[in-house]
């Protein structure tokens, strides 16, 4: 097949995962950290549109070829961006929340819950 | 032109999951409508609506008219496995909501949008113990997450409450991230997201699409390890549980644990071929589950957390039991997992409905001195947490012994001494920090602040009642249990 190759597609969702879990570990707003997981989400989106691109193409060694695989990848990306979606709902309601309990949302304030 | 296949659809399948989901629903009308100013006939409906729901389950049991397979084009599967363990969550669910009104009256957070979102946070749990499909196993776990966010964040003056939210919120969907990317890298490797086919793509495939599936599997199981709380991805655990209301975070413990397990053991029964690579991992992953779980919990001075910890060392135990069937998938059967999870199940949410005695007039104390004397106010509660932790430690004869016995068994069937080994040692760990809490709560000298006043509802009654029965009968009649569970 001409054009981007299927490993271009896969190290730029790694690398884009990686920048979200980084960003997850390192960042201390908790709505910076939201983004960093959608980027994690987004990553995952390539990668199965990537597969789902790249599958029909191949068999796999003893079976048919794969005529019928893109579909399954490509309804996994709308139900992850529907997920997301609800997540981030749900989200930043707990974060209003917490800013109208303490005007602040600081996760390095957040230090109640301890042993 | 794609072209795709439309067998006839099985209703029966989804009927137990559309019930709960439909009670939510009609749970969040009556909510609205709101008579009489109080939640009685929300609680009423919701019980009476999972008591059916059990009964819908139940049914299906009779393997001669409801046939063990899949529909809905693989996307739902039924066998014993999965029956039992919705017959699980509804079970957790019924007895969560059981003893809810109570506590959350006394609390001052009588919400009964409760109702509703336990409902459907339970429809998650159900969804994804039954099935073989990868999205749907997703879904199932985002519905019940999701819902369990706002659930843990329910009691919105309290600031533990809010922080236990929005940690399960980011650690949760952190978590998804793993997940989700590993669920790519599996459909990568065999072009299909169902675990069965899955399963024979690694039979057949070659170097390539073997590394794809190793990868995409090792981030599935951290994943799958975060939600059911492995060392060492359980530091949410005991956060979460402390800062949640106890109501929730005794569904927490069962039913969400209940389905995160259940994933988990589909997920490695079907990865079954490859074990001699993830083994090892989950050998040592199994052996410091246990193992820091109780340790910890050594250390603790409040009540919930000591159960969060506890659950940890659970979920250890039940690894073995899920790892020692990988191992001899003919010999052993998912019994003993179904038979230690109904057990748990019954013991955890009978501890945390005794723990909601010590909130009173929109207070809560749950440190070791706060609910010290509960023996006086409430001798019923606290004769009932005898049992329950008897069942926690694995003293006979409640069925927390059998689970036990029945897990040490399987362990050494399936040649992991090891393992049986640090259960045994584990168990006997364990009673130090149970024996705290009993201690904690039959000490006379001093009655904590919160227990001082706090009164018994006969939800509460009913809940301590069903557990502490469910745990003998449980133990008296697991054979015939066993042989509904599942064939050896």
């Amino acid at each position: 097949m001409q054009g981007v190759p299927l490993i271009a597609y896969l190290t730029l969702g790694l690398f884009l995962f990686s920048v979200g879990v980084v960003g997850v570990v390192i960042r201390r707003n908790p709505i910076v950290i939201f983004m960093c997981i959608e980027l994690m989400l987004n990553a995952v989106n390539l990668t199965f549109l990537a597969f789902a691109k790249f599958l029909p193409t191949m068999t796999i060694p003893g079976k048919a070829p794969l005529a019928d695989a893109a579909m399954s990848g490509q309804m996994m990306v709308i139900f992850v961006m529907a997920v997301a979606a609800a997540e981030v709902a749900v989200g930043l309601g707990i974060i209003m929340a917490i800013f109208r309990l303490r005007q602040d949302i600081d996760i390095d304030e957040m230090n109640l819950l301890r042993g | 032109m794609y072209k795709p296949v439309i067998l006839p659809i099985d209703w029966s399948m989804i009927a137990p999951v559309v019930l709960v989901a439909m009670v939510g629903i009609i749970a969040l009308c009556i909510e609205m409508a709101r008579p009489k100013k109080n939640n009685n006939l929300i609680v009423g409906f919701t019980l009476a609506g999972l008591a059916v729901a059990a009964i819908a389950i139940l049914v299906q049991f009779d393997m001669d008219s409801y046939r063990i397979g899949e529909t809905l084009s693989g996307m739902v599967t039924r066998d014993r496995f999965s029956l039992t363990m919705q017959l699980l969550v509804v079970i957790s669910a019924f007895l969560s909501v059981l003893f809810s009104e109570g506590y959350l009256r006394e609390k001052r957070i009588p919400f009964g949008e409760f109702y509703p979102i336990l409902c459907w946070s339970a429809v998650g749990a159900m969804v994804m113990v039954a099935t073989q499909n990868l999205l749907m196993i997703f879904l199932g776990l985002e519905v019940l997450s999701i819902s369990l966010y706002v659930l843990a964040g329910m009691s919105r003056s309290e600031n533990k409450s809010e922080e236990s939210a929005l940690k399960y919120l980011l650690l949760g969907a952190f978590a998804s991230g793993f997940l989700l990317y590993g669920i790519a890298f599996l459909y990568g490797g065999s072009g299909s997201i169902h675990l069965d086919t899955i399963r024979q793509s690694w039979a057949v495939g070659n170097s390539g699409s073997h590394m794809l599936l190793l990868f995409g599997l090792g981030l599935v199981l951290i994943g799958l390890g975060f939600k059911s709380s492995l060392v060492p991805f359980h530091m949410w655990t005991p956060d979460v549980y402390q800062g949640a209301p106890t109501n929730v975070t005794a569904f927490m413990a069962a039913g969400s644990k209940i389905g995160a397990i259940a994933a988990l053991w589909r997920v490695l029964d079907a990865m079954g071929m490859m074990q001699q690579y993830w083994m090892p991992a989950m050998f040592w992953i199994a052996i410091l589950t246990m193992t820091v779980g109780n340790l910890i919990a050594l250390g603790q001075k409040d009540v919930k957390r000591v159960l969060g910890y506890s659950s940890i060392a659970h979920a250890g135990y039940i690894l073995v039991g899920i790892l020692a069937h990988v191992r001899e998938p003919m010999k052993i059967g998912s019994d003993t997992v179904s038979y230690y999870l109904l057990s748990y199940a019954l013991m955890t949410i009978g501890a945390f409905a005794v723990i909601t005695l010590s909130a009173r007039a929109g207070k809560e104390g749950t440190k070791f001195g706060d609910v010290q004397g509960l023996w006086h106010r409430a001798p019923l509660a606290a004769g009932s947490l005898i049992v329950f932790m008897a069942s926690l430690i694995g003293i006979p004869p409640t069925s927390g012994f059998i689970g036990k016995l029945l897990i040490f068994k399987d362990a050494m069937a399936a040649d992991l001494a090891p393992l049986a080994f640090v259960l045994a040692v584990n168990s006997i760990i364990s009673v130090y920090y149970y024996l705290g809490i009993l201690r904690s709560m039959f000490v006379v000298d001093e009655e904590g602040e919160y227990v001082r006043n706090s009164a018994m509802n006969n939800g509460l009654k009913s809940a301590c009642v069903i557990c502490m029965v469910g745990i003998f009968g449980a133990a008296i009649f697991f054979s015939p249990l066993m042989q509904l569970f599942g064939t050896r």
